[in-house]
């Protein structure tokens, strides 16, 4: 690996100060589980790769280490305000949360298939995020709960929707000089849950051919809200709206959830690669879908 | 890490920095270059050889060692970032030469055949055993799959792990 400066800040304002001088030969780094192994590439890519757009550089000369800030390390809960999810706050926190898993359980569960539990102790959600990965098991799991992104620079702060997160594979909104603070998430609604599934050949230790994630708010027998979200199955993770919307205002019988999957694989545009092709990938995201709306309504129908 | 340089003929006189924390029990200081992987500093600076470099990108887990409590991959951690960490590495499991039944069991049941991965897996098994004494045979499984291994089949490691947990149980 080439050299590199390390830095710790204890606060958002130390590290945004820190970011912005360093400019584009910064990296924040909070577990990485990503990151220590694309700078130990970075050799590979050679010494001289320009910064181009979003792309992060290729051989960072600082690495600021962001997880030592208080703000970024807390999940805080209000039954009315909703959630305010610390980027650096890791998969194994997350999953060992009761109220987390009480009141997000998809998420809490796409935290935990992230990796092993050597990955799950370091990784975050946040950075599952910035890693900009069209296949990152959070994201369509935070997509399909509404979830906002905090980004803040050393003048302003700004709130970007996940699912408009990731531009490209490996690249973000984010610039130079600007750090993923938080997650915002909505309260849950009264009859409301999530799910989250992924299809890969083992059982663990695997990244996502296909993951589908599901939030639904019951009324009664009807659906009141839905949101569905599927990663790996495009060039980003892809919130497919239309799919969520077909549900609204209908009973969750068979031709329902037939047409939210109709809809969600017609919304996805995956390739064919080593993990699956094009075609496998569609049928897995209808399987996902019609099994992920199942189960996100029978968890809304037995909370109270 | 330490490999490119090797094969660069090169080596970085980068500034080193002072790094206290406690290895098995004994709190120390180091120097390391920030570029420095845990698993280079454990190895190369403070000569704790037990744990593995295998693929050096997450997936293999001959790197695990237990940090406050939680298992990690050494080669996916700068050493600077052990600053006030507690840190267990295999070296620490026995008490003086009386094995941990982990170790004892490892060798009873055959688990182990070229023992590359052995460290890690011992690791692992200790870090669940230490949150859930009494874990089944699935349970097992799950908190191992970080941990891969070429030679056993795993049935021996997940033997030898329920074996132990018997025997700690028992107060052994």
């Amino acid at each position: 690996m080439h050299e590199i400066s390390y830095e710790v800040p204890t606060t958002v304002a130390e590290a945004l100060t820190m970011l912005k001088n360093h400019g584009a030969k910064a990296r924040p780094l909070v577990g990485g589980t990503d990151l220590l192994i694309q700078l130990r590439a970075g050799v590979a890519f050679g010494h001289n790769e320009e910064f181009r757009g979003s792309a992060p550089p290729r051989r960072p000369e600082f690495i600021v280490d962001l997880k030592h800030i208080k703000e970024l390390r807390q999940i805080k809960f209000d039954p009315t305000q909703g959630l305010r999810l610390g980027a650096a706050v890791s998969c194994i926190e997350i999953h060992e949360s009761d109220l987390m898993r009480k009141h997000y359980p998809g998420l809490t569960e796409a935290a935990h298939l992230i990796g092993s539990l050597q990955i799950q102790n370091r990784a975050s959600v946040g950075g599952n995020l910035c890693n900009g990965s069209p296949a990152a098991d959070s994201t369509p799991a935070l997509i399909a709960l509404g979830a906002k992104a905090v980004i803040a620079d050393a003048s302003s702060t700004r709130e970007v929707a996940v699912e408009d997160f990731v531009v490209s594979p490996g690249r973000t909104v984010l610039k130079p000089g600007e750090i993923l603070v938080e997650f915002l998430l909505p309260a849950p609604p009264p009859h409301s849950s999530d799910s989250y599934l992924r299809f890969i050949p083992r059982n663990e230790m695997d990244i996502a051919v296909v993951g589908v994630g599901t939030s639904l708010t019951l009324d009664g027998d009807l659906v009141k809200a839905a949101r569905i979200a599927l990663g790996a199955v495009g060039p980003r993770p892809i919130f497919a709206a239309k799919a969520g919307e077909s549900l609204i205002g209908k009973t969750l019988d068979e031709a329902a959830i037939e047409e939210a999957a109709r809809i969600a694989i017609e919304t996805a545009t995956p390739i064919d690669d080593m993990r699956g092709t094009a075609e496998f990938r569609k049928h897995i995201t209808g399987v996902l879908t019609r099994r992920t709306i199942k189960i996100a309504a029978e968890r809304a129908h037995n909370k109270k | 890490m330490a490999e490119n340089q090797k094969t660069n003929g090169k080596v970085h006189h980068a500034k080193k920095t002072r790094v206290e924390t406690t290895i098995n029990g004994e709190t120390l200081e180091f120097l390391c270059e920030p570029r420095q992987s845990l698993l280079e500093v454990l190895r190369d600076v403070l000569e704790l050889t037990g744990s593995k470099e295998g693929c050096l990108t997450g997936d293999c887990g001959a790197c695990s060692v237990i940090i406050d409590g939680r298992t990690v991959c050494s080669c996916l951690m700068f050493g600077v970032e052990a600053e006030g960490k507690d840190i267990t590495t295999v070296e620490g499991l026995a008490d003086g030469s009386k094995l941990h039944p982990l170790q004892q069991k490892f060798l009873e049941d055959a688990s182990l055949q070229c023992g590359i991965c052995t460290p890690g897996f011992l690791m692992s098994a200790k870090a669940l055993l230490d949150r859930n004494p009494n874990p089944t045979e699935a349970e097992i499984r799950y908190a191992l799959a970080g941990n891969l291994c070429r030679c056993t089949g795993y049935d021996k490691i997940v033997h030898a792990v329920l074996d132990a947990a018997k025997v700690m149980q028992a107060g052994g």
